[in-house]
């Protein structure tokens, strides 16, 4: 083996690695999902390319192996045996003697993987004692549903959600409500149903399983089921339909006035629409159908393997030179903008911006991978610490879509399995101590993931026992942190977990408090540029929200002065700008306050921050910002407009300066100093809440 | 009130074995012996589902339906009927009062369980 190529070998223990690692999420996977033909597909795909290449590197004992969990999972594939719970547990623990295999044969040793045998022959009983069963691993199709209920089944005791609910299960599922026969406020009788629906579904279970759901509606209410994409079309090509035909199909439009449009060589949708031919809402149905489609096409496509593996240094180098594009773009747009240059250099100066900016969106996009993967790694973790602990949890994510920079997710992994261990551990209780205080036995431990303006917050929260308010102040009174007779309110007291080496657990577990605190965590995240929150209510569980900002290399700015001097705000912070006049400002009675469309917005004059000399005009621009769903307001002497730039990192002297976050370099040369909207707005609100105190 | 499941049969085995189910399933169950008892306990507390059998003495389930279709806080919850397969014109009937499904006996606990969860979660 040694005269094997290393470069290949690398290749292939990488690429095992990774195939085991999908083996497993999919093994966690399909103990929660209904339909998992899919999943089981993908699980014998691993196997089959860790088998094939193991045995193509010599690598005969994995080989075997892996070929005895590729019999049993080929016969979950077609239908002879069914997947439990049992069979899954035994896939892990087979999983874990192929990672055994593959790290034994990385580190050129004897094999000393003993389970090897037993799991061999408990594989074998599985597969020969097979009692046949089958499966619904038919290809998935694509169906369009109209639902259009008759209006008194509120009054039959019908639920719509759920019927979408069961559907849902069926598989991935794209829901339009039409509202169009909604009628005016003063008709509306909120006891009728006016509502209507398109649902495309693409689902392995046939149109029965579609059919089923709708099993106890009656006559009145119309239930229509359509293939619209049989799935076994094996091209590439996601087209679909065009939308003209989806909706004749569908007995929206007829033929003969789509004819007359068709044409027409504009948007037909936009057409129709304005022609009183069909209404918005059906148009746009039918353009969630054709997105439907092309996304299921596309991603069947994507099945077959058309990726590629690029190491992250090039993409890093990638991002770095578009980085320096857009600044070159820039200085290039504002050339063109003086007044004396060439309407053709203007021309493409928009040209380029346009081109830059995709370029940036497409190469920063390549970095971005969805979180997902992330929290099923955890699904692991989770399982098996809860069978160490003896306890019965439970992990649901929601928002694995929430799209994060790849090295920010991986810096993430250690804080979030060490605040996960800490749910588990002291968090959530043991079944019987959850049962006598009145909850269900199993816990559960939530990750979610959302966008909230320009940061992705995480969340872990779980439904345990909460802190211990009483506990975390005796230990702080203990180190020193506070003075024992102190007065703190919960929000106080439960951050201070955060300090190092603090512990309120009674116990040392294996699976934390083993000294490795929450500071670590803290550090971990802020780090990362971002924040972390802990609330909790005794007796129902804690929660840990993680707020990370997407520190990407590029932003979208508003270019504002102040004295002379440039400065960038974050887009995604701004709202709206508006005039402070001499007049407004004196009417305030000194006090930064302007009344914006009757309510009340506090304020702060960028000049007053940064100390700048100097009259300010008699009209100041106000920026109304929010961040983190407050509102605050930066008086500026002038908006010069929105601008696009490279975030270049102040030098270590500047760090702990408070308002900026950054600088950039402009087309002119100049640096502008991009402002943290956060910090501002904080040091805004502490401000208020002195002068209030001080009142 | 959410989680709530009121079962009416004049069988006492049926509806424990209905009961027994439910609660396994983590619902709270509130039992009656026909139409009439379902009327007088349904104005002491608040369900959010209604199983019944159709035929029952003093009241029956199809008056039942009727009855709660009518009463303001009980309006619209879901109702499943418990038919066996002879009663196909009782089933209409029962539909057309309101019932909102129906389960056919003889049935097995998991596909009581089923519709439960389709037509209350």
């Amino acid at each position: 083996m040694a005269e094997q190529d290393d470069r290949f070998l690398n290749t292939f223990f990488e690429e095992a690695y990774e195939h085991l690692a999908s083996f497993e999420n999919t093994m966690l996977e399909i103990e929660s999902v209904a339909d998992n033909s899919e999943l089981v597909g993908r699980a014998f795909r691993s196997l089959h390319t860790i088998k094939g290449s193991g045995a193509m590197f010599g690598l005969d004992d994995l080989s075997r192996f892996t070929h005895e969990v590729e019999a049993v999972f080929d016969l979950v594939r077609n239908g002879k045996l069914a997947l439990s719970r049992p069979l899954a547990d035994l896939a892990l623990k087979a999983g874990d003697h192929i990672r055994c295999l593959l790290d034994v044969a990385r580190a050129g040793g004897e094999a000393n993987c003993d389970a090897g045998e037993a799991l061999v022959a408990a594989l074998k009983k599985v597969s020969t004692s097979s009692g046949a069963r089958k499966a619904d691993g038919a290809d998935p199709a694509t169906y369009r549903i109209r639902f259009a209920p008759a209006t008194d089944i509120f009054l039959k005791g019908v639920n719509p959600l759920l019927l979408m609910a069961e559907l849902r299960e069926l598989g991935r599922c794209d829901v339009y409500a039409h509202t169009d026969n909604i009628p005016e406020l003063d008709a509306l009788d909120p006891e009728s149903c006016d509502l209507f629906w398109d649902i495309i579904i693409t689902t392995t279970r046939g149109i029965d399983a579609i059919k089923d759901v709708f099993l106890f509606l009656d006559e009145e209410s119309e239930v229509r089921v359509d293939t619209i994409d049989d799935g076994s079309s094996s091209e590439i090509s996601p087209d679909y339909k065009k939308l003209g035909a989806i909706l004749s199909e569908r007995g929206d439009v007829d033929s003969a006035s789509l004819e007359q449009f068709i044409n027409a060589r504009k948007k037909i949708g936009e057409e129709l629409v304005a022609a009183g031919v069909t209404a918005s809402g059906k148009v746009e149905s039918a353009l969630m159908e054709q997105r439907h489609v092309r996304e299921a096409r596309a991603s069947r496509a994507a099945e077959q393997g058309a990726s590629i593996r690029v190491p992250l240094a090039k993409l890093d180098q990638l991002v770095n030179l578009v980085g320096e594009l857009v600044i070159v773009q820039a200085r290039i747009s504002r050339l063109a903008q003086e007044s004396d240059a060439s309407p053709l250099l203007a021309s493409m100066a928009e040209e380029l911006e346009r081109l830059t900016a995709e370029l940036r969106d497409n190469s920063l996009g390549i970095r971005m991978v969805p979180i997902g993967g992330t929290f099923d790694r955890f699904r692991r973790l989770v399982r098996d610490l809860s069978g160490e602990l003896g306890k019965d949890i439970t992990m649901t994510t929601e928002g694995g879509e929430t799209e994060l920079d790849k090295t920010v997710i991986e810096r993430l992994n250690d804080p979030l399995v060490h605040i996960i261990r800490n749910s588990i551990d002291h968090g959530i209780e043991a079944p019987d101590t959850r049962e006598a205080a009145g909850k269900p036995r199993a816990g559960t431990v939530h990750l979610s993931a959302s966008h909230s303006g320009p940061n992705v917050v995480i969340e872990i929260s779980d439904d345990g026992a909460g802190l211990n308010a009483d506990a975390i102040r005796a230990k702080a009174v203990e180190r020193g942190l506070i003075a024992a007779d102190s007065t703190l309110t919960n929000a106080e007291i439960f951050p201070l977990v955060f300090q190092p080496g603090f512990s309120t657990a009674n116990k040392v577990t294996d699976v934390s408090g083993r000294g490795v605190g929450m500071d670590v965590v803290k550090r971990g995240i802020e780090s990362l540029g971002g924040t972390a929150k802990i609330d909790s209510r005794p007796g129902e569980g804690t929660t840990i929200a993680i707020t990370l900002p997407l520190t990407l290399a590029i932003i979208d700015g508003l270019l504002v002065e102040a004295g002379g001097e440039s400065f960038v705000l974050p887009m995604q912070t701004v709202k709206e700008c508006i005039e402070l006049t001499r007049n407004d400002a004196a009417h305030s009675h000194g006090r930064r306050y302007i009344n914006v469309r009757d309510s009340i917005l506090p304020y702060m004059r960028l000049r007053e921050w940064f100390g700048i000399n100097g009259n300010s005009p008699d009209i100041e621009q106000i920026i109304v910002t929010e961040v983190g769903g407050r509102r605050t307001g930066i008086a500026v002497d002038r908006v010069v407009g929105e601008y696009q730039t490279v975030i270049k990192k102040l030098g270590n002297l500047y760090q702990d300066v408070e308002g900026i976050s950054g600088a950039t370099i402009m087309g002119n040369g100049n640096v502008a100093l991009i402002l943290d909207v956060r910090q501002l707005a904080a040091a805004v609100e502490s401000q208020e809440n002195e002068a209030l105190a001080g009142r | 009130m959410a989680g709530k499941i009121m079962v009416v049969d004049d069988s006492a085995s049926i509806r424990q074995l209905v009961g027994f189910t439910l609660k396994n399933a983590g619902y709270d169950v509130v039992e009656a012996s026909d139409g009439r008892d379902a009327v007088s306990k349904l104005g002491g507390t608040r369900v959010g589902m209604l199983i019944t059998d159709l035929n029952m003495p003093n009241m029956d389930g199809i008056e039942l339906v009727r009855k709660v279709r009518s009463d303001a806080s009980h309006k619209f919850i879901p109702i499943i009927m418990l038919t066996t397969e002879s009663q196909d014109a009782k089933k209409q009937e029962g539909k057309a009062a309101g019932a909102t499904g129906w389960i056919v006996k003889p049935f097995k606990p998991d596909q009581l369980l089923a519709v439960v969860k389709k037509v209350f979660g």
